[in-house]
């Protein structure tokens, strides 16, 4: 077991295009760590990085007490599982889940024990014999993952790991990680696109944009206080209104309503000052008669979420979205008020993009 | 509604044409009258001259005297004839060596290992090792006999002035060695190519899997490199036995000598049918030569067949 320090991690690619650029992260010892960001983020390319299959350009990288930044990747105590789970299709389950044993020299009986031991653990119980080409994709993942715990790594590394599954399974295979990593109490950092899927099984979440690390904490911290206005509309599932405007009064001005700063804010933002103001769909009211506070709008669009709908509205030139419980669905057309939860409100930065407060 | 009653209306009217029921559509017949110029092409330049060996091997067929004008059925008499003859013999021994040498071994191996180290080099380092290798493939047989000639000359060759062995005659002390050489440059590109495909479609990630458990360069080759071009192995291997088996250019470098020593099968039957005159028993020599390819063939299928099995 072992925990992960990167500092100032540089992954530079010919031509001068940076993957990785100067990332400082720490993993504590058995952490379940998300690397989040939209495709291109460098989450894959610093996941690699730290696998070994990257040469670092320039910083460190230690895990445990280890300096690792330059050792080779069988050398570094980690172990991975692939997005397309790189399955050797000429063995069959047991000979792939020992295969790590094989290259360290360990008798064939042996190998075949720890297999069907790791394998009974991953419920692959029967399975031992057959080939990854008679195996579901779910099948398929967990012997991925026994090949790699086989050889008790300090760190696992996850790849996608939920994405070559299809819908269903994926919520059976995210209960299943989630007890598995605590299980087996091993450091495990992962790589998703899926703010979803981040929220639901890291410990902690690091998102990043354009190789630069933008926020790293508990899901409920980068959902509830994003750094800056990209994480705002990154993480949830909907994205966050974000909304240009200026602090007027003391307040901030949506048409003529005025709605009060934030919490924390006050003193921190002058009169007339460019500010973008941030609350998510779901905290927004949407009410038929006026009351103190709330902002005129008219319904454009409506979606159906099941459960809840989730309506586009515009209020004096802004749009906004606002989650609606079922039974009081609008129609296209229709005048009311939005209701802000003043609690739940932010305020970023228009210039900077960063949050004040 | 009116729809409901043109529609078998409109049917009754123009009854459809039974289609016939094979993937295009076409019926036996019409099939055949597209396929008809391929086929008697093929029966004239490939099935004729085949069936004509077989009834010239029957015979005493020879290109000049009385056995020109009229040949006499002589039954099995040709090929008991080969078979007992050393020289065939010695022929088939050297024509394996050659095989073995420059198809097999030169040409795989080689192939594979240039395949496997351009791999990883980008851009006109990889562009220009690809097109030398290439370019021998290209070049016209005899323009390469002619170059090698050049290049073993005894007083005034390449070699000789490179290695600074002036006056060896590589063809006279070497002529083996030579013709495999001079084999290998020629047909490397072909494997190197194929393999070169091969390998691009070994999915990058099972290699860092094994890279990840600290697998060598070596154990990768043999754990998930080999079994993932298995099959083109196969093909290649079987591809490259039988054109080196085929070849007849190396006639060109050394012309079956010096004293026989490079008279591998198609040079042999060639000195036997057209220098040496007997028509028949280079008839005869060629069909055996046939089957020892197609034995080669079918054993190339059961192994691919087996391997698919499993």
């Amino acid at each position: 077991m072992a925990g992960i320090n990167a500092t100032q991690l540089v992954k530079e690619y010919p031509g001068g295009v940076r993957g990785v650029d100067e990332v400082d992260v720490q993993i504590h010892d058995g952490e379940f760590f998300a690397l989040l960001g939209p495709s291109g983020c460098g989450k894959t390319t610093l996941l690699r990085s730290i696998a070994g299959l990257e040469a670092i350009t320039a910083g460190s990288l230690v895990i445990g007490d280890r300096d690792v930044t330059n050792a080779e990747p069988g050398a570094r105590g980690v172990a991975m599982v692939f997005q397309d789970y790189a399955l050797f299709p000429h063995m069959d389950v047991g000979d792939n889940i020992a295969y790590p044993l094989r290259i360290k020299h360990v008798g064939r009986d042996e190998r075949r024990a720890t297999a069907e031991k790791v394998a009974d653990g991953l419920s692959l119980q029967g399975l031992i014999e057959r080939r990854p080409g008679q195996l579901s994709g779910g099948q398929q993942q967990r012997v991925a993952l026994a090949r790699a715990v086989a050889t008790r790594p300090d760190v696992l590394l996850l790849d996608e790991p939920l994405s070559n599954l299809d819908a269903r399974l994926r919520l059976e295979a995210r209960t299943f990680l989630k007890e598995l990593q605590r299980d087996l109490g091993v450091t495990t950092v992962f790589v998703t696109h899926d703010q979803a899927e981040a929220l639901a099984l890291a410990d902690r979440i690091a998102v990043m944009k354009a190789g630069k690390l933008q926020q790293i904490g508990t899901p409920r911290e980068v959902f509830q206080r994003p750094n800056n206005t990209f994480v705002a509309g990154f993480i949830g599932s909907n994205p966050m209104n974000l909304v240009e405007t200026t602090v007027t009064g003391g307040g901030i001005s949506i048409g003529e309503t005025s709605v009060p700063v934030p919490a924390g804010t006050e003193g921190l933002v002058r009169d007339g000052q460019t500010v973008i103001w941030g609350i998510r769909p779901e905290y927004l009211r949407w009410v038929s008669s006026e009351e103190p506070g709330a902002i005129p709008a008219e319904v454009s669009v409506v979606e159906n979420l099941g459960a809840s709908v989730l309506i586009a509205v515009n209020a004096s030139g802004h749009k906004f979205q606002v989650v609606v419980p079922e039974d009081h669905e609008p129609a296209p057309g229709d005048r009311g008020w939005l209701v802000p939860q003043a609690a739940k409100t932010l305020l970023f930065d228009a210039e900077s993009t960063q949050r004040i407060g | 509604m009116t729809t409901s009653t043109t529609t078998p209306a409109g049917s009754a009217i123009a009854p459809r044409r039974r289609r016939a029921d094979d993937v295009a559509g076409l019926g036996t017949v019409r099939a055949g009258i597209f396929v008809a110029p391929a086929l008697i092409l093929i029966g004239i330049f490939l099935l004729f001259p085949a069936v004509w060996t077989i009834w010239l091997g029957m015979t005493d067929y020879r290109l000049t005297g009385l056995q020109a004008a009229s040949p006499e059925f002589v039954g099995l008499d040709n090929y008991v004839e080969a078979l007992t003859d050393p020289s065939f013999w010695n022929s088939l021994w050297l024509t394996l060596i050659f095989v073995l040498f420059s198809g097999i071994i030169g040409q795989t191996l080689i192939g594979f290992g240039l395949a496997w180290s351009v791999r990883n080099i980008d851009g006109w380092t990889k562009g220009l090792i690809e097109g030398l290798v290439l370019a021998a493939w290209v070049i016209p047989a005899s323009v390469a006999s002619f170059l090698w000639l050049v290049l073993l000359d005894r007083r005034s060759g390449t070699i000789n002035g490179l290695l600074g062995t002036e006056g060896t005659a590589w063809l006279i002390d070497h002529p083996m060695q030579s013709i495999i050489i001079f084999n290998i440059w020629v047909g490397t590109a072909f494997s190197m190519q194929l393999f070169s495909s091969a390998l691009n479609a070994v999915p990058p990630s099972q290699i860092e899997s094994a890279k990840m458990v600290g697998a060598t360069g070596w154990q990768q080759l043999r754990d998930v490199i080999v079994p993932n071009i298995k099959g083109h192995i196969l093909t290649n291997t079987l591809l490259i036995t039988l054109w080196t088996f085929n070849t007849f250019t190396p006639y060109l470098v050394t012309a079956g000598g010096p004293n026989g020593k490079t008279e591998i099968l198609s040079v042999y039957i060639y000195e036997t049918a057209i220098p040496g005159g007997q028509l028949g028993l280079g008839a005869a020599i060629s069909l055996i030569m046939l089957l020892i390819n197609l034995v080669i063939a079918l054993a190339y299928v059961r192994v691919s067949k087996g391997r698919k099995k499993r």
